[in-house]
């Protein structure tokens, strides 16, 4: 049987809803993976809205008018589930150390290469960051060098253990990244690094 | 100088010149695939694989069945679902400083961001963008969907 009255009333219910426009846009937090707090600034034509707790959510009309919303690991896997799956393998980061001064590794620092290449095998379109580091003893300009000297010794070794060469970016921070924050001229050998990231 | 030669100097120093363009304009990798992805770059169409590159001022297309994952030199993940369009307006970053700047549209679909170090170091020159919203980010993992039309 058939209630083309209540139909008709349902059509009516949906417009109102939505006030004759498109579907509204929506933000939502989640929680970040390290637990730290964050925050995402919603900015519209009729204003502005801080969203800082995980699953707390806004939605945006045409006009720019904001309402609060709240959603669930369950509202939010139906609602993004797809784009959540192709999420990118995250970064892995190892950390190899050197002696002061040298662009020598230390020897404990050499097993993490074998670790590393087999981590290499999981990924798709895998990319290596090889970022070098130093303490904070001696001039920027000096440990600019240095820590692009360590890049480039890491460099070699993945290259010689037969890493391919175009998966691998190198760069140097000097002493501007220290692992460990220390006062200038101080030798800190957790500062002496190379950070290899792979993704 | 014969004009000959000349016109192949400049031919060559042009060849350079977009070469150097082309380097600057590199945002990123594609990593993840599914179903139907494209990559539109000015008139070209090129279907979104794992290993493509991305460039400033692309335009990353998903159909019904499709999704892609994609991982800037900053370290950002971006994912859209189906029927997505996302556009990476601008993208700059510096591997000595970390510093630089990220802005991209969501002109509709859904899109999870996983922040990089340019929310970190950069934090006011990044901005996603929806038909309706600008949004500033605060080291964070968050999602978008843009209605559209």
């Amino acid at each position: 049987m058939r209630f083309p009255g209540k139909g008709y009333i349902l059509i009516l219910v949906a417009f109102v809803a939505c006030g004759g426009c498109a579907s509204p846009d929506r933000i939502v937090l989640l929680p970040n993976a390290d637990g730290s707090p964050s925050a995402v600034i919603v900015k519209t034509a009729s204003g502005e809205r801080v969203i800082d707790k995980p699953y707390e959510a806004v939605s945006v009309n045409r006009s720019g008018d904001i309402s609060r919303d709240k959603e669930t690991p369950d509202t939010v896997r139906a609602r993004f589930g797809s784009a959540l799956d192709a999420q990118p393998q995250r970064a892995a980061t190892y950390v190899l150390y050197y002696l002061n001064g040298k662009v020598i590794m230390t020897p404990e620092s050499r097993a993490i290469v074998k670790k590393l290449k087999d981590d290499l095998k999981t990924r798709s379109a895998p990319e290596i960051i090889v970022v070098g580091h130093t303490d904070l003893v001696g001039s920027d300009e000096y440990n600019d060098e240095l820590s692009l000297e360590r890049a480039k010794d890491v460099q070699e070794i993945l290259i010689a253990t037969g890493v391919p060469a175009d998966l691998i970016t190198i760069s140097g921070r000097g002493k501007r990244d220290p692992a460990v924050k220390t006062a200038d001229g101080v030798p800190e050998p957790k500062n002496r690094r190379v950070e290899i990231s792979i993704r | 100088m014969s004009s000959v030669k000349m016109k192949a100097i400049a031919g060559l120093i042009m060849t350079f010149a977009i070469a150097a363009a082309y380097a600057d304009d590199d945002a990123g990798l594609v990593k993840k695939v599914k179903g139907d992805a494209t990559i539109q770059r000015g008139e070209r169409r090129i279907p979104a694989r794992p290993g493509e590159k991305l460039l400033v001022s692309d335009r990353v297309m998903t159909g019904a069945d499709g999704s892609v994952g994609i991982t800037l030199h900053d370290g950002t993940l971006l994912s859209a679902g189906p029927n997505s369009t996302l556009i990476l307006n601008k993208f700059e970053f510096n591997r000595t400083t970390n510093q630089g700047a990220l802005d991209a549209t969501l002109k509709r679909g859904t899109l999870a961001v996983v922040s990089g170090k340019l929310s970190k170091s950069s934090p006011d020159a990044v901005h996603y963008r929806t038909p309706t919203s600008i949004l500033g980010v605060r080291g964070t993992e968050f999602l978008l969907e843009a209605g559209g039309n």
